[in-house]
């Protein structure tokens, strides 16, 4: 841990975006996003908005979920144009599926 | 340097800091009217319509909408000034922390107003007292020359990159922000010369140097940043005390130190006061002084970083001081009094007796005699554990 006088001031962060750091699907509660790959369109803008690192893109392709990030609120569904997007509940079973990153990506 | 021409205006305080801000230029101006601060951003509002300077007025809804778009400007990389009192303050207060914390140099111009309740509009500093742990310099001008001055320097003490924290630079509302004096302006290329340009250290916009900016901070974050608020204060001592040289070479104006010590050394009395009424307290040491009573004022420009050390080395060896507060923190005694008391304890092995008056709260008249009463309050010794109340019925 840095001390005081070796952070940057104001707390910024230097290098942009960050969530991709912070785990914040650990105190997700009651739901989660479910994709229908037949269904998406791929305009992304599930991407454009989820607040967290969720939404997993390869080659301009959405491809689902990162579980470890998502806090639930659901946005992504609200502005998926096709309802390839819903929201289900926490405990049913999605299938995963490893990216060629080799992240666990669940639909 | 050179000392730059002296031009003489008749202006009220509200309008002299608006020639300050025409003059500084600033890109972005976020403002919400509110009496006794409105004449400045109504004055500054003309200059920008009449194409004098070429700011960005963004009208809000609030003053805490008007600071809120000052932090996303300042963030963005913005020169940014606002203006505000009294309510409009308190309304501003919940993103004036947001500011100094994310080390936004915003130029706060305050007509000091009181609090409600009861709802009023005339002077006091409970507005400003109430804002005096946000992490911002304060700076408290006597008159309107002083309310010029001190938003050019705010300027430059906010931006210098060892401070970057918001500035608030206070006038007594009506006393100063609605009475005309002659003001001495500097020309308009000195000023530009004297503020430079802005040079923000994490502009948003500077898309090849991505940066989050106020982030959470959990308990393994917050404390050191707050400490380096600290240091961003301490700072601002030494930058005021360079600024205060090199304003003096441009104005012929020198605010030396951190506050004006009149006939102080040899005083065995002192008055410690804020803002418009030391020009009364000034009138009736001149009285007193004609009577052989040996006293002074000691007014400070800046309360925020408090220059505690300074004012303890001024004071040792006076007989008695008494401090007028234009604020009270309810429960306990004025803010003033309560700096200088620590101060004292703090550096000095014997103190001064030492008084505290509450005056002019809600814009309450404060004439040369009441100020006289509190001088001959100390010379009979009156009980200083005592809060007392200057000009209040009882």
């Amino acid at each position: 841990m840095k001390r005081y006088q070796e952070l940057p001031i104001g707390g910024v962060i230097p290098g942009g975006a960050t969530p991709h750091l912070v785990q914040t699907g650990g105190w997700r509660s009651g739901r989660k996003p479910s994709f229908n790959e037949k269904l998406c369109v791929n305009c992304l803008l599930c991407w454009a908005h989820c607040p967290e690192a969720t939404i997993v893109v390869e080659r301009l392709q959405m491809r689902g979920f990162s579980y470890d990030h998502c806090k639930g609120c659901g946005i992504c569904s609200q502005v998926c144009p096709t309802g390839a997007i819903t929201m289900i509940e926490e405990a049913a079973i999605t299938p995963a599926l490893a990216t060629k990153a080799g992240e666990e990506v669940c639909v | 340097m050179r000392v730059a021409t002296e031009r003489l205006s008749l202006l009220t305080g509200a309008e002299a800091a608006a020639h300050a801000m025409r003059q500084i230029d600033p890109d972005v101006v976020p403002v919400y009217p509110i009496t006794p601060q409105t004449p400045i951003i109504e004055t500054f509002a003309q200059f920008v319509a009449d194409g004098l300077c070429h700011t960005e007025i963004i009208n809000v809804e609030s003053e805490h909408s008007a600071m809120s778009a000052a932090v996303g400007a300042s963030c963005a990389g913005a020169r940014v000034i606002t203006a505000t009192s009294s309510q409009g303050l308190a309304l501003m207060l919940e993103i004036v922390y947001i500011a100094s914390s994310m080390r936004c140099p915003i130029v706060i111009a305050v007509g000091s107003r009181a609090l409600s309740g009861p709802i009023n509009i005339h002077c006091d500093h409970s507005d400003s007292m109430m804002a005096r742990d946000a992490g911002c310099v304060q700076l408290f001008a006597e008159n309107a020359q002083e309310a010029y001055d001190l938003m050019l320097i705010a300027q430059r003490l906010a931006e210098d990159h060892r401070v970057l924290v918001p500035v608030m630079v206070m006038q007594d509302g009506f006393t100063i922000t609605h009475s005309a004096e002659p003001v001495a302006l500097l020309p308009d290329e000195v000023v530009k010369e004297f503020v430079g340009e802005y040079e923000p250290l994490y502009p948003l916009l500077d898309v090849d140097h991505p940066t989050t900016q106020g982030p959470f901070a959990l308990p393994d974050y917050y404390f050191e940043l707050k400490r380096q608020q600290v240091d961003a204060l301490d700072a601002a001592r030494t930058v005021w005390l360079e600024l205060q040289e090199e304003f003096a070479a441009l104005s012929g104006r020198r605010y030396h130190g951190f506050f004006e010590a009149y006939k102080l050394s040899d005083a065995e009395y002192v008055l410690v006061i804020l803002s418009s009424t030391a020009g009364t307290a000034k009138v009736t040491i001149d009285r007193l002084r004609r009577k052989g009573v040996k006293v002074g004022l000691l007014r400070p420009w800046v309360f925020r970083p408090f220059p505690a050390h300074e004012i303890a080395q001024a004071l040792a060896g006076k007989r008695a001081v008494a401090v007028l507060d234009r604020a009270i923190s309810l429960g306990s005694w004025g803010p003033l009094y309560l700096e200088i008391s620590a101060a004292l304890g703090r550096y000095l092995p014997t103190r001064p007796t030492l008084y505290n008056y509450i005056y002019g709260l809600g814009g309450r008249d404060t004439p040369p005699e009441l100020l006289a009463s509190v001088v001959t309050d100390m010379q009979n010794e009156v009980d200083p554990t005592v809060l007392r109340y200057l000009g209040l019925r009882e």
